[in-house]
């Protein structure tokens, strides 16, 4: 065992506790970015005058009515901006346009009103003069038009050309599937204000503090060290706060430097939804070949990320997709190519799983298509294929711990009752004309840590009082996956303290510097590895201390449960006592700690390395019930068996399990996000911009039955306490449910007719899906 | 009191026990008027009574008693509330003393972001206080609809109207099993005990806009001086639940130079069977209506779960939904189905229109200016076959891509009696005539049926939207008659096996 990975005999890291601010959220007392403004007085409030085109020349826009509109106080425009007009990272996404305006909806100026109905008021009377040019919306549009931005990166290994020569059957394909509105409950927040000597005060609802400063100091031409931005909490994130937050910070940090009054920037939902980026939709073409057994010999795909008028995470996000066209199969030769469509469309983003869940659904969709083709069981044809010991990646990564996938898969094909249950659901479908039910597993693997080397750090601020207590601070965010939770227990165990005394303190910029984003899965392996290093900094001091009054070395001092003691001593000392002793022997009670991932290595160019630490894996059954009327579905059972490593909290851990289990089912079967693509006055427009028309998964998608288990002897020597991220992976346990559908599907047609199904997998779309299989039956 | 009285009243709720003054412009929700008191657990996730992120508990009388009612806080205008008695979650628990509902939704897992817990615990907390919910095991609603009910009856339909982007819901509705009893000394289970107060006269008349314009919120005492308001005031909008006016005063900004609300008046909330029909009060909510029902008109009972969600049904009136003229409301389909009769009245009196005769357009119909809809008629006695069909993307919380509502007759092998309403398929809800037509006077069999399927699937004019295709749309049609057969014929193997078992 690692010394990073080790736990000591108390440890609170295992235990199951509730999130820590769990009674917060159940009285509403909690605190999230907008509660603040109610707190403040004078505030500002600030509201978009949107593009009404999906691409135009911007000839001029007329702010006077506006500004001259009862408790208008200003309208921010382009010429506003003292510093860099760019919110983005790549320097291609203007804050506000100077002369194009690029999707419909993109906001073309800002105004302050005294109340947010004046503000509104006075968006609708700014007038802007457009001369309208040609737009791309679908990504066969820009396809079509050769509209591409950013890298076309290839991974290359072996060759395929003469597998496919060689292969017993080759097939090949196009697949073309939606992504995802995000729909966090709390919208984007910022509330700024100037406080003491003309420091900027920026509240936010951010995955990156960090980048949230950076790009606020640059369009406001100041320095980082005038810029403090401050995280309570978020009310949800799912990678939709890790680059979309930027922008509306910067118009109320500049809002604010501009009037001298507080500035608060609120998103309503269709604000929201028409304004921020979302999960690429992906167009893939394919290649396949197999030997007689039905293993893969080799594989040439390539994969078009729906990027969006900007690039945004879409370079990144597409590499990812593409490191994880293999999901848990074993490709001797293959080559994928990735390209970024540029349309008319919001700047698409992250979204947990960042590309992941588009590369593998790609080959998930493969799998379920070809294999009635080849006389496989969809289920049989995937396990043929799992890695094992020795084989490495498409980009030549060694896959340690394949047998946990095989763990994986048994246990759930065991605790699951699968061969009784396929028994049972033959018997079913003989015995029903309309309704059919079907069974499949599909198994994930997915890789853990930043794809880009440099952003695998993480730090932090441990301060011990002098009454013993603790204040952790880090440089992760909290968006309700529970990473404060799991901070405070790494703090426990590396203090030997208990739960009780330690508390966390808002994510702060002035805390812990140059942050990386909480995202990637990546905030409870980074962040605890930097608070177990501030812990252990302090725990070395006051085991000097304690040496001392114990009378032995300080290797012998043990730290547990509030309380110290040494090798064979029975007298213990109280944590509280040592502290103080501590401070009246003048030793330092806070430590900044530093943690840095090991190991890793990556070749943009080539697209080959080592980018991730570990892999995570799981594997999930679905059970789903489909009628042929309409098309629509009941999800009756999942069972899943997920690796988190040695979990730091189990509670916590089972949550994102389940949580992004149901969000991954959404993606696939339900959210249809729309655009409007006719020639008329709309063209760009998004169509499903409100909760009444996008449809996010409520108590009726729940499945009714809802195993979920951790995988044991799962201990993971590359991170904290021998942990594994959590985040995102289960998110691509979802496929079982798409995959269950198409089964189901099949079951109305004869038997070995390939299924072809659209994503999302709506009621609609399955029961066109039904209608081709029966007219082939 | 004449309807030119326009001295201002103090507009006062009592919030978590505390009278509160209600004193921003009229059209402000109860939502912002909360977060305004620093009441921040009631939270904005969608502005439409989508998401539930807002619910609030409001006591809302049950005939004798009281009960607590969850609501979306968005939906509601603030001054509607006034003289009434209202919770939010920083009334049900503090972190020092936390409600049974809070503590099993913190010790499960129940909350990770937190932001529509709040309104969960609302949602929870009303069910947890339903007087029938220990005695009522899992009822079934028919067409595979039933209600998913916990072992403490707790009805999952409860929180159909919340939306939770993080748990998964299992953990949630573990919590919502999990709960006990109230005790005998909860205050809040006490209070349902005794009567909510009447509605006082609320009339205040403020600047409702950053000009200055005047906005007029009215709850008038009684029906003539509602209609004598109307009468002179034609153009007033008529607030009856708030379910649809809500959405658009909150999205689309519209403003309201006169809102009346008529949802409390006692003249639009009775409801009586005769011998020739069963009468519904127009200001009766969803929830009122399938409490007083209690299952007695089977095709309702099958509508009910599939409105909207409980949060909306607690607030959307019968009249208000068909006032609205919506075409994709879904009660019409199910009324028409029924044959029912709209009682329209005015100062001039009162007049009887069949629902097939009352829409005429894309939210249009025949209520004339100075009219509103007091009561609902259906007649005597019901078809035994029905079924209420609803295709959407979402079984719980969604809008109909079409909606068929059916009631058929049969005697003696032979189909007697058949109206089919249909929503979704045409500007207006619509009758599917020809194909009544088709199946009257043939057997009641899968023949008649498959024959009079092409028909069905010419009924109406559907469209493309973002919902569903016009194909789809046409599809839904086309299969709905089959579907409703093996229904039928699958509640009669159901209930033979019953017999025999």
């Amino acid at each position: 065992m690692s010394q990073l990975s080790q736990r000591p005999g108390i440890s609170v890291v295992g235990q199951r506790h509730r999130h820590e601010s769990a009674d917060g959220h159940v009285t509403g007392t909690a605190l999230y970015t907008d509660d603040l403004s109610q707190r403040l007085s004078g505030v500002l409030h600030a509201y978009p005058v949107q593009s009404t085109h999906a691409h135009a020349k911007i000839l001029g826009i007329e702010t006077s009515a506006a500004l001259a509109a009862p408790g208008v106080i200003k309208v921010i425009t382009a010429q506003d901006i003292p510093g860099v007009n760019d919110q983005g990272a790549k320097h291609d996404e203007p804050m506000l346009p100077v002369d194009e305006v690029m999707f419909y909806g993109q906001p073309v100026a800002w105004v302050l009103g005294e109340s947010l109905e004046a503000a509104k008021a006075g968006a609708k009377s700014v007038t802007v003069d457009y001369e309208a040019l040609e737009s791309l919306i679908t990504i066969k549009d820009a396809m079509a038009a050769n509209s591409f931005h950013g890298i076309q990166p290839e991974i290359a290994k072996g060759d395929p050309e003469g597998a496919f020569a060689q292969a017993a059957h080759v097939f090949e394909g196009d697949f073309e599937f939606a992504g995802q509105e995000h729909f966090y409950l709390e919208t984007q927040n910022s509330l700024a204000l100037v406080d003491e000597n003309g420091q900027i005060m920026i509240h936010c609802s951010t995955q990156h503090p960090t980048e949230t400063q950076d790009i606020v100091s640059h369009v406001l031409g100041i320095d980082a060290n005038e810029v403090t931005v401050q995280v309570l909490r978020m009310g949800g994130g799912f990678g939709g706060k890790e680059m979309q937050p930027h922008g509306y910070a910067a118009v109320a940090a500049l809002g604010a430097v501009l009037t001298g009054r507080p500035v608060r920037v609120r998103l309503d939902r269709t604000l929201d939804m028409t304004m921020t980026g979302k999960r690429h939709g992906f167009h893939a073409t394919w290649k396949i070949g197999f030997d007689e057994q039905g293993r893969f010999l080799g594989l040439d795909a390539q994969l078009t990320a729906d990027g969006g008028w900007s690039l945004d995470l879409s370079e990144p996000v597409l590499t990812r997709a593409m490191c994880h066209i293999d999901n848990s199969y074993w490709i001797p030769n293959i080559r994928v190519k990735g390209r970024i469509a540029k349309c008319h469309k919001t700047s698409q983003t992250a979204f947990r799983g960042f590309g992941g869940p588009q590369g593998m659904l790609v080959m998930e969709d493969i799998l379920g298509r070809v294999a009635p083709q080849l006389g496989l069981d969809a289920r049989e044809l995937r396990r043929r294929n799992f890695y094992t010991e020795g084989q490495n990646t498409p980009y030549y990564q060694p896959v340690r711990h394949p047998e946990r996938l095989e763990a994986a898969w048994s246990q759930v094909l065991d605790t699951a009752d699968i061969a009784q249950r396929e028994a049972q659901i033959r018997e079913f479908n003989a015995a029903h004309e309309h309704t059919k039910r079907a069974l499949a597993l599909t198994p994930v693997k997915f890789g853990i840590s930043f794809n880009l080397t440099a952003f695998n750090q993480g730090g932090a601020l441990v301060l011990v009082y002098k009454d013993g207590s603790v204040l952790v601070n880090h440089g992760g965010t909290e968006m309700g996956q529970g990473l404060h939770t799991k901070m405070l227990q790494v703090a426990a165990t590396a203090l030997g303290v208990p739960l009780s005394m330690v508390r966390i303190a808002a994510t702060r910029t002035d805390k812990v510097p140059n942050t990386s984003a909480t995202a990637a899965s990546s905030g409870s392996d980074l962040n605890g590895g930097a608070v177990k290093d501030a812990c252990e900094q302090i725990q070395a001091r006051l085991a000097q201390v304690a040496a001392g009054k114990l009378g032995v070395p300080a290797h012998e001092v043990r730290f547990g449960d509030g309380q110290v003691t040494a090798l064979g001593k029975s007298e213990s000392l109280d944590w509280k006592e040592v502290v103080n002793a501590a401070y009246f022997q003048r030793i330092q009670l806070s430590a900044a700690g530093y943690y840095r991932t090991e190991g890793l290595h990556w070749d943009l160019s080539r697209m080959t390395g080592s980018p991730f630490k570990y892999f995570a894996y799981g594997v999930a059954a679905s059970e789903v019930e489909v009628s042929r009327f309409d098309g629509s579905y009941v999800l009756r059972r999942v069972d899943i068996v997920h690796d988190v490593g040695d979990s730091l909290s189990p509670l916590v851990d089972l949550g994102q399990i389940e949580g992004g289990f149901v969000q991954g089912s959404g993606w696939l079967t339900l959210e249809d996000l729309r655009w409007d693509t006719s020639d008329g006055p709309g063209r760009g427009r998004v169509a499903t911009a409100a909760a009444s028309t996008y449809k996010i998964p409520s108590f009726s998608e729940m499945p009714e039955v809802f195993n979920v288990s951790l995988l044991q002897k799962a201990h993971e020597e590359g991170a904290v306490y021998g942990s594994k991220a959590v985040g995102e992976p289960p998110l691509m346990l979802a496929f079982s449910v798409r995959e269950a559908l198409r089964q189901a599907v099949a079951e109305f047609g004869l038997a070995g007719q390939p299924v072809e199904l659209a994503s999302p997998a709506t009621p609609e779309a399955v029961f066109w899906a039904i209608e081709s299989v029966r007219k082939g039956a | 009191m004449s309807a030119e009285a326009t001295q201002e009243t103090k507009c006062l709720v009592t919030v978590n026990g505390t009278a509160k003054e209600i004193d921003g412009p009229p059209h402000t929700n109860a939502l912002d008027f909360l977060r305004g008191q620093g009441l921040i657990g009631c939270k904005e996730g969608c502005a439409e009574g989508e998401c539930g992120a807002c619910s609030i508990l409001v006591a809302r009388s049950d005939g004798q008693g009281s009960r607590w009612t969850a609501v979306n806080a968005c939906l509601l205008p603030a001054a509607a509330l006034d003289g009434q008695e209202i919770i939010t979650s920083e009334g049900l628990g503090s972190v020092a003393a936390m409600h049974p509902v809070q503590e099993e939704m913190a010790n499960r897992g129940g909350s990770q972001c937190g932001y529509c817990t709040p309104g969960f615990v609302c949602s929870m907390a009303a069910e947890y206080y339903r007087p029938e919910r220990s005695s009522q095991p899992a009822v079934s609603a028919g067409d595979g609809e039933a209600h998913q009910c916990g072992p403490n009856g707790f009805d999952l339909h409860a929180l159909s109207g919340n939306l939770c982007r993080c748990t998964g819901y299992r953990p949630i509705r573990d919590a919502a099993y999990a709960l006990g009893t109230p005790e005998t000394e909860d205050p809040l289970a006490a209070r349902q005990a005794q009567p909510v107060p009447e509605p006082p006269a609320t009339d205040i008349q403020r600047a409702d806009t950053p000009t200055g314009d005047l906005g007029r919120f009215r709850r008038p005492t009684d029906l003539d001086q509602a209609l004598q308001i109307l009468a002179e005031e034609p153009d007033t909008v008529l607030l009856a639940g708030g379910t649809d006016w809500g959405v658009e005063v909150n999205i689309k900004g519209a403003r309201a130079r006169s809102v009346l609300a008529i949802d409390r008046l006692a003249e639009l909330r009775q409801s009586r069977w005769t011998e020739k029909f069963l009468e519904l009060g127009a200001g009766c909510t969803l929830s009122e209506v399938e409490r007083q029902l209690a299952g007695k008109v089977p095709l309702l009972s099958k509508l009910f779960p599939q409105f909207a969600s409980r949060l909306i049904r607690n607030g959307a009136t019968m009249g208000g939904n068909l006032g609205t003229g919506s075409p994709i409301g879904d009660t019409p389909p199910a009324l028409l189905a029924l044959e029912a009769e709209l009682v329209l009245s005015s100062i001039r009196g009162n007049r009887m229109v069949a629902l097939e005769d009352y829409f005429t357009g894309y939210r249009q119909s025949v209520r004339e200016p100075g009219e509103m809809i007091t009561a609902i008629r259906i007649p005597l006695p019901l078809s035994e076959l029905t079924s209420f069909q609803k295709i959407s993307k979402r079984r719980f919380d969604d809008i109909s891509s079409v909606a068929i509502g059916y009631a058929v007759r049969a005697e003696g092998g032979l189909i007697t009696k058949a109206r089919i309403g249909l929503g979704g398929v045409a500007a207006t809800p619509l009758r599917a005539i020809s194909t009544e037509a088709m199946l009257e006077g043939k057997p009641w069999n899968l023949e008649t049926i498959r024959a009079a399927a092409h028909t069905m699937g010419l009924e109406g004019t559907p469209m493309d939207d973002h919902r569903a295709s016009a194909e789809y749309r046409k599809a839904m049609l086309a299969y709905s008659l089959e579907r409703f057969y093996a229904q039928q014929h699958s509640r009669c193997a159901a209930e033979e096996g019953e017999q025999n078992s």
